[in-house]
């Protein structure tokens, strides 16, 4: 129940370079620099963007982690597609939030 | 010196990102459009352009989420997007640090901004740059609505906003061009990317022309999340142009929905009236 570590270390390793070295040659040791819970980390790992857009992370974090992992457009949207199918509703944030 | 050019366009990625997919004859249209948008902005001969954008989560944070921010240095960078992601190559961008100081110094009689010596353009910015400012030889003022991470500024608050920009252009000697960037309805980077809610967005246009202040305000976040997505928190950025040409009357050049480009494509400007907001009231 850590979205908000989850979202900084995607929102880090998008705009930062350096952080993108260390991700690619030592990604648990990068993880571990964060508060994650054992599924957002299992999501990390496994690079699983449906489950991260289903833990609640915003596209807009999301979409360039996608495309770092090598997703197309139409593969990144159909990858939060199968999330959904998989594991439920988003659960957290943004496109959780029960609007007044 | 007068405000001497104002007008809105939509910013989305795919805008350039994903060129190729889109149905040429609308996409070309689009296209043609920003074009003469940008005849137009050179025309009006800006010493600088301030673009109000909803950035996406490239230089703010929820360890630090302004509502509303402004840059103050020499010079951005721009795109943080893989550059063949966005279609567009990662550049340098002028800034005038000395105008941004000014400006903040007067939006601060009447609003509350943070401001930043460090900014990366993202697709928000980049994209209108793209097409309106394609030698990137206009100092560029970027300033910033938070539009993705509640709590979210009131509506109110961004026409508030908008009134603290006109009263700061009129105070400046530079000749001060004002984009806002942004999508009406869309769901943009979600499962839903592409629908648009066409009759939503062309009655918030209608009332974004008539910079009619109690309908475009009058709109709360779960209504426009519900028939907009989250998407369409961005009309903060149309509201607080309109906000900065109250009692001007807009033109919509061009408006279609391509949902390739998750949005309907908007290009729209004011016939700017004089002021009316050199005293601290707002009207």
């Amino acid at each position: 129940m850590s979205l908000y570590a989850l979202q900084k270390l995607l929102y880090e390793l998008n705009r930062d370079q350096a952080v993108q070295r260390r991700f690619s040659t030592e990604r648990e040791s990068v993880i571990r620099g964060y508060e994650l819970d054992s599924e957002e980390e299992e999501a990390i790992l496994t690079e699983d963007v449906g489950l991260l857009y289903v833990l609640g992370v915003n596209g807009q974090i999301l979409m360039h982690y996608a495309a770092w992992c090598g997703l197309e457009w139409q593969e990144y949207l159909e990858a939060m597609r199968e999330g959904l199918r998989r594991h439920g509703p988003v659960r957290r944030g943004l496109y959780s939030t029960v609007w007044e | 010196m007068p405000l001497v050019f104002a007008g809105v366009c939509s910013h989305g990625p795919g805008i350039t990102g994903r060129s190729d997919q889109a149905e040429p004859k609308v996409r070309d249209a689009f296209y043609a459009s920003l074009d003469e948008m940008r005849v137009s902005l050179e025309a009006a001969r800006p010493d600088a352009l301030v673009v109000v954008a909803a950035e996406h989560f490239a230089n703010f944070f929820m360890n630090n989420m302004p509502s509303l921010a402004v840059g103050m240095a020499e010079h951005y960078e721009g795109p943080i997007e893989d550059e063949a992601w966005l279609g567009i190559e990662r550049r340098r961008i002028p800034g005038d640090a000395d105008l941004s100081r000014r400006l903040i110094e007067e939006i601060m009689q009447t609003s509350d901004v943070a401001f930043s010596e460090e900014w990366l353009f993202d697709h928000g910015v980049m994209v209108p740059l793209h097409f309106l400012t394609p030698k990137y030889d206009l100092p560029i003022i970027p300033m910033n609505i938070n539009c993705q991470g509640p709590p979210l500024i009131p509506l109110e608050r961004t026409w508030e906003f908008g009134r603290s920009l006109r009263r700061a252009f009129d105070r400046v000697p530079e000749r001060i061009a004002l984009v806002g960037t942004g999508g009406l309805s869309h769901w943009p980077a979600t499962p839903d990317s592409g629908v648009i809610n066409e009759a939503w967005d062309r009655t918030f246009l209608e009332h974004w022309c008539e910079t009619d202040r109690e309908a475009l305000c009058n709109y709360t976040d779960g209504e426009t999340y519900r028939e907009a997505g989250q998407g369409g928190f961005e009309i903060r950025t149309y509201i607080s142009v309109a906000a900065a040409c109250a009692g001007s009357k807009g033109r919509v050049w061009f408006y279609e929905p391509i949902p390739i480009f998750a949005v309907g494509c908007t290009v729209a400007t004011f016939e700017i009236a004089s002021s009316g907001a050199t005293s601290l009231e707002s009207p």
